[in-house]
C-alpha cells in the first residue's frame, strides 16, 4: 500500500478527522448499508466509487446526519453526531445540537440547490451570520473572496435560476466554503451537469483539494479520482468492497465489483478516461 | 409577381449588407418576406363587442332609473362611511386573525404528531362542511347552549376569569371570531399547500449548512411557499370583503346592511346598491393592485420572472434594512 508522505505525516500527527464505525442503515425492509467502516485523515481526498443503489450517498448523507443511522456511528472531529455518548447508550441530540454539529461539515449536492429566493451573495452569508452569528461585514468580504475565487465575483447579485449548472454548482461549493467547515462532502456534483460544465467544477475541486481540504466525493468521474484521490473507496452492496491509492483500486483492482463497475464504465465511454 | 418577390429579396441581401451571392433554386423558393396572418375575426369580434359596451354605457347614462342624482347624494353619506369603516375592520381584523390560525393549524397538519394531526384535520372537517352563515348565528346563540363562558379548571373545578356568555361574546367578537374561525380552514390548506410546494432539497441543503428547523422555516422554507401562498390568499382577502356584509345576520351594520337600512325607509334600492358595489369594486381594486406587487415581489428568483435577473430594490421585507424601502419599483437594477 502506498501512502503520499504528506497524507502519512499527517496521520502520525492527528487521528481521523471523519470516523464511520460499523456503520449500518436500512430503508424499511431495504438494506442499503451493511457495516460499513472508514477513516479519513486530515488533508485528505477520499473519492467513493460504486454502482448506484450501492450504499455511496447514504453513508454520506449519514456523515452530517442528514440520514440516521440505523445502527452504529460517525464520528467528526472526534465527537459523535447526532448522539451524546452516556455510559454504555447513545442519546439522541435535539434537533438544535444537530444543526450545531452540522456546521463542521460542508456539503454541495448533485442538484446544486441554491436557496432561489436569495441572490448569489446571500446564498453565500445567510448560514454563517446566522448560524455562526458573524459579523455581515466580515462574512460579506470572504464571500466575495470565495466568489472571485470560483470565477463569479462578477453574478454575486444575480438570482441563481439565471445561471448555468456549472455556475450554480461552483457557488454552492463557495456556500459550503464560506462556513469554514474541517470537512466536506460532494453527493456526485458533476452528475446534473451537461457534459460541457463538468469540467469547470472539477477544476474548483481540484484547486480545493490543492488547498489541503478534507473531502469525501461521491462521483463516477473516475479521472478525478485517478487525479486527485489519496485513497479510493469502491463500494458495492452496502460495503466497501476495496479500498486503497487510485493507482491500486482504479488500475489494478483486485475485488471482481470492482473489476466489473470500470470495465462496464470504460464500455460506456467512446473514449478512454484520462 | 416574380420580380417583386426578386426586389424584396434583393433588399434583404442588401440590408445584411454585402454583394447579394449567387442563390441555389432553393434558397430562391424560400428566402422572402414573410406576410403575417390576418385575425378578422377577432376584428370583427372587438368591434362588435365594443358597440354592446357603447350602448351599455350609453342607458346606463340615459336611464333615470338609475337616479345618478341619489347615488351621489348617498356615495358619502355618514351612515354608508360607517359601514363602510366597519366592513373594512372585519375584513383586516378577521383576515389577520385567520391567517395566524391558518398557519398554526398548517404546521398542526404537517406535525409528525398524529393527535395534532387529527385535531386539525376535524377543524377544517367541521369549518369547511358548514355554511358561515350557521356559524355565524350558532356563535351569536351560543348562550342558549353555555350561558357561562370562562377559563379554569377542567371538568368542573374553579373558574380564573369568565363570565356571562352574552357579555364576553358581543356583537363584534361574534362577527370577528365568527369570519376567523371559517376563514382559518381555507388558510390552513392555502399555507399547507404552499409549504408542500418547497421541494424537499430546501430543507436539506439548510440543514447541511447548520441552519435549525425554526431558522430553515423562517429565512428558507416561508419566503419560497410565500410565492404560492399570496395569489390564493389575496383571493379570500377580496372574497372576506364581500362575506363580511354576512354579518348583517347579527345586525352589525357593515356596508351592505347600513344601505340596507336606509333603502328599506326610502326604497330608493336601485341608487343605494350602486352605492354600495362601488365602494365594494373600489376596495377590491386597490387590494388587487396590491396583491400584484406582493406577488412580484415574492415570485423573485424564479426563472423567467422579470425581477429575476438581478436584485432590484424591492420593499416589503426583503432580507435586512431592505424592510421599509418601497414597494412600487421592482424594475432590475444594471450595473
Amino acid at each position: 500500500m502506498t501512502t503520499t508522505p504528506s497524507t502519512e505525516s499527517l496521520r502520525d500527527k492527528s487521528g481521523p478527522i471523519v470516523k464511520i464505525v460499523e456503520l449500518r442503515k436500512s430503508f424499511g425492509d431495504l438494506e442499503v448499508l451493511k457495516s460499513v467502516n472508514l477513516d479519513v485523515y486530515p488533508g485528505q481526498v477520499v473519492v467513493i466509487l460504486g454502482r448506484s443503489g450501492s450504499g455511496k450517498s447514504t453513508m454520506l448523507r449519514c456523515i452530517n446526519h442528514l440520514e440516521k443511522p440505523s445502527s452504529g456511528a460517525v464520528m467528526v472531529n472526534g465527537e459523535v453526531v447526532g448522539y451524546r455518548v452516556k455510559g454504555e447508550k447513545l442519546h439522541e441530540l435535539r434537533p438544535n445540537e444537530i444543526a450545531r454539529q452540522r456546521a463542521a461539515t460542508g456539503m454541495v449536492f448533485q442538484s446544486f440547490n441554491l436557496f432561489p429566493h436569495l441572490t448569489v451573495l446571500e446564498n453565500l452569508i445567510e448560514a454563517p451570520c446566522r448560524v455562526l452569528g458573524r459579523p455581515p461585514k466580515q462574512v460579506r468580504e470572504e464571500a466575495m473572496k470565495l466568489l472571485r475565487s470560483v470565477g463569479l465575483a462578477e453574478k454575486a447579485d444575480f438570482y441563481p435560476s439565471t445561471l448555468s449548472g456549472g455556475q450554480q454548482q461552483r457557488v454552492a461549493i463557495a456556500r459550503a466554503l464560506v462556513m469554514k467547515p474541517s470537512v466536506m462532502l460532494f453527493d456526485e456534483p458533476t452528475s446534473a451537469l451537461d457534459p460541457e460544465l463538468v469540467g469547470e467544477v472539477l477544476e474548483v475541486m481540484k484547486e480545493l483539494a490543492r488547498s489541503g481540504m478534507t473531502m469525501i466525493v461521491v462521483t463516477h468521474e473516475i479521472g478525478f479520482a485517478r487525479g486527485v484521490a489519496d485513497e479510493v473507496v469502491f463500494m458495492s452492496e452496502g460495503r466497501v468492497a476495496e479500498q486503497g491509492p487510485p493507482s491500486q483500486v482504479i488500475d489494478n483492482p483486485q475485488a471482481e465489483a470492482t473489476k466489473t463497475f470500470l470495465r462496464s464504465l470504460n464500455e460506456r465511454r467512446d473514449t478512454p478516461v484520462q | 409577381m416574380e420580380s417583386a418577390k426578386a426586389t424584396s429579396h434583393s433588399q434583404h441581401t442588401e440590408a445584411a449588407g454585402g454583394a447579394s451571392p449567387a442563390l441555389t433554386p432553393d434558397q430562391q423558393t424560400l428566402a422572402k418576406e414573410t406576410v403575417p396572418l390576418r385575425h378578422h375575426g377577432r376584428t370583427v369580434a372587438a368591434v362588435l363587442l365594443l358597440l354592446i359596451v357603447a350602448n351599455l354605457v350609453h342607458s346606463m347614462v340615459t336611464n333615470e332609473n338609475f337616479q345618478w342624482a341619489t347615488v351621489w347624494h348617498y356615495l358619502f353619506y355618514p351612515e354608508i362611511m360607517a359601514g363602510l369603516g366597519r366592513t373594512l375592520i372585519l375584513t383586516v381584523v378577521s383576515m389577520t386573525m385567520a391567517i395566524l390560525l391558518g398557519i398554526l393549524l398548517a404546521a398542526c397538519r404537517l406535525s409528525e404528531n398524529k393527535v395534532l394531526q387529527g385535531v386539525a384535520g376535524a377543524y377544517l372537517w367541521f369549518f369547511r362542511g358548514t355554511p358561515l352563515l350557521i356559524q355565524l348565528i350558532f356563535l351569536y346563540n351560543l348562550s342558549a347552549l353555555y350561558p357561562r363562558l370562562g377559563l379554569g379548571v377542567p371538568f368542573g373545578g374553579p373558574e380564573l376569569v369568565g363570565g356571562p356568555t352574552n357579555s364576553v361574546l358581543t356583537l363584534w367578537t361574534v362577527a370577528l371570531v365568527g369570519l376567523a374561525l371559517h376563514e382559518s380552514a381555507y388558510m390552513a390548506e392555502i399555507v399547507r399547500g404552499g409549504l408542500l410546494s418547497v421541494p424537499k432539497h430546501q430543507t436539506e441543503a439548510a440543514a447541511a449548512l447548520g441552519m435549525n428547523n425554526l431558522m430553515a422555516f423562517r429565512r428558507i422554507i416561508l419566503p419560497q411557499a410565500l410565492r404560492v401562498i399570496v395569489p390564493p390568499t389575496g383571493n379570500q382577502v377580496i372574497g372576506m370583503l364581500k362575506y363580511s356584509s354576512l354579518v348583517s345576520v347579527i345586525a352589525l351594520p357593515d356596508l351592505l346592511y347600513s344601505a340596507q337600512m336606509i333603502y328599506t325607509q326610502t326604497f330608493e334600492t336601485i341608487p343605494l346598491l350602486i352605492v354600495v358595489s362601488f365602494w365594494y369594486l373600489l376596495c377590491t381594486s386597490i387590494l388587487t393592485v396590491f396583491q400584484q406587487r406582493i406577488e412580484r415581489y415574492y415570485g423573485r428568483g424564479v426563472a423567467g420572472h422579470q425581477s429575476t435577473a438581478k436584485r432590484g430594490r424591492i420593499g416589503l421585507g426583503g432580507p435586512r434594512k431592505r424592510v421599509r424601502t418601497t414597494l412600487s419599483s421592482t424594475t432590475a437594477e444594471e450595473g
